[in-house]
């Protein structure tokens, strides 16, 4: 192989390419994490486009049912059309069985709806938490094409890759040498607190996450919303 | 190309001359062939560091004010959340850089030295508009290449001047500029708010605002509020004027316990040694 100076640069035509894009990044991070007896989801509630903000106040959770939640975020479009989707599935899943959709079928029924565009994929990344039969917390995590596997933590979005270390390390207890009855069971309050702690940091380095922090709490009573918490607006 | 100096004992140095290679002035493009096989390999060649950025400067009643924000980005992670955008030039001229990070901190690095030497040559100090002429013509040879947006500012013995320079090497001489991705959110503020002949607090408080709104408005931009004040009496850099955004208070304690990193292995090695001397110290005692 020559790297040398001496030879000229073949010059090559660019190739000629007409496309339309349908994709957008509308960032935004969700996050969602589950104890004994609750499952938290938490979201930023900035909405953005490469450097510009659309809003800062579009939570990123969407009630599916009267305990279940999805996180959901990546290309807004799809996220809207995915819920108006899921919200008429669910009903229909109502009159069909007549009862209320359970957590885990909810799970299986969102993988079936984003595999079924497999080759033209909803751009969404997508958590879900819930109460499972026995009443414990649970999360469900999904790709967009609708891989899923059930998880007590699980970060999403444009900061996951900033939040999951931290929840590993915090929650799963990774590279610490702590033996196993001796972790602290993860009560809902160090949970809002952690995750509170957790979205201070993704604001700090992710430009897509900021203004604000969106909360809901499932537990045996229902969902409760939290306070919104500030976050960086820069 | 580059030939490390050997050390030689004095005696060496008398007889031999000292030789160097020095490395070619310019650029090297050797890496533009690796580059190209690694595209051709199905790999990504290396890409230089842009900053999204919002830099901002104005005209007012004896002299410039020129503001900058501080964050740097790598593509959509923050990489330096105080960065200093505003560079010198000169003990009467600061120039805002704004693109390619290397590019700018080495064309004004050049820039500075080039008019050093020319002040030296010809006793005085130089102009804006000399600066102004070897950024345009440095840029403009390279055809845009080196991703140099400029906002250049100060003040010589025909009074304050402000330009814009661009990659391309264009230039504009207005009475308010900005330059970057958060241009437009600047240009807004001054376009609503800007008046000729202000005073030197309500140009720095405009240009304040004005970075403010891209921090605010721009992902790119973020952080703080640089500003640097030339009047004919001197320069003002202040670093930083206003802290636009304050980062949250965690609650949580994150500090681990003692034994928290597992031990996996622990061996002591014994280090044998030869005693060559021993020197005696005495205690400093009266």
């Amino acid at each position: 192989m020559d790297f040398g100076t001496g030879a000229a640069l073949p010059v090559s035509k660019p190739p000629l390419a007409r496309q339309f894009n349908p994709y957008t990044s509308n960032g935004g991070t969700i996050l969602a994490l589950s104890g004994e007896d609750f499952s938290l989801v938490a979201s930023d509630t900035r909405l953005s486009e490469r450097f510009r903000i659309h809003t800062r106040d579009q939570p990123k959770t969407y009630k599916l049912t009267d305990n279940v939640v999805l996180g959901c975020c990546g290309f807004h479009g799809d996220v809207l059309t995915l819920n108006k989707l899921l919200a008429a599935r669910i009903k229909m899943y109502k009159h069909q069985h007549d009862h209320e959709i359970s957590c885990s079928s909810l799970a299986q029924m969102l993988s079936t709806i984003l595999y079924s565009r497999r080759f033209f994929p909803f751009y969404t990344y997508n958590i879900l938490i819930g109460l499972d039969e026995q009443g414990k917390g649970c999360v469900y995590s999904f790709d967009p094409v609708g891989s899923y596997e059930r998880e007590t933590y699980r970060a999403g979005g444009t900061g996951a890759s900033m939040l999951q270390p931290l929840l590993d390390n915090q929650i799963g207890f990774k590279h610490q040498n702590i033996p196993e009855q001796d972790r602290p069971e993860l009560t809902a309050d160090r949970a809002i607190a952690l995750v509170r702690d957790v979205f201070i940091g993704a604001a700090e380095r992710d430009i897509n996450t900021g203004d604000g922090l969106h909360m809901q709490l499932v537990t045996k009573d229902g969902i409760k919303t939290l306070d919104r918490f500030p976050l960086r607006k820069d | 190309m580059l030939a490390i100096r050997e050390q030689q004992s004095s005696s060496d140095r008398a007889q031999q001359p000292i030789s160097v290679d020095l490395p070619y002035p310019g650029f090297q493009f050797d890496l533009c062939l690796r580059n190209q096989y690694l595209i051709s390999k199905g790999f990504k060649a290396p890409i230089a560091v842009k900053t999204g950025t919002t830099i901002a400067g104005i005209v007012f009643d004896g002299g410039v004010v020129l503001g900058a924000d501080t964050r740097a980005t790598e593509g959509e992670v923050v990489a330096d959340k105080n960065c200093e955008k505003i560079h010198y030039l000169a003990d009467n001229m600061y120039c805002c850089g704004a693109g390619t990070a290397a590019d700018t901190e080495k064309t004004t690095d050049l820039i500075s030295s080039k008019i050093r030497l020319h002040s030296l040559n010809t006793g005085r100090q130089a102009r804006v508009q000399t600066a102004l002429r070897m950024l345009k013509q440095m840029l403009s040879r390279y055809g845009g290449y080196i991703g140099a947006y400029l906002v250049l500012g100060g003040v010589d013995c025909t009074g304050a001047h402000l330009y814009t320079v661009h990659a391309a090497g264009s230039t504009d001489k207005l009475p308010y500029v900005s330059m970057g991705s958060g241009s437009l959110a600047a240009m807004a503020t001054f376009e609503t708010q800007y008046k000729p002949g202000m005073s030197m607090e309500a140009a720095k408080e405009l240009v304040s605002e004005a970075i403010q709104a891209g921090i605010f408005n721009d992902l790119g931009s973020g952080s703080n509020v640089d500003l640097c004040v030339i009047t004919s009496r001197g320069v003002d850099y202040i670093r930083p004027y206003k802290e636009a955004c304050s980062k949250g208070v965690r609650q949580g304690d994150y500090s681990y316990k003692q034994g928290t990193t597992a031990v996996l292995e622990t061996k002591v090695r014994e280090i044998k040694f030869d005693v060559v001397s021993v020197t005696e110290h005495k205690m400093e005692v009266d």
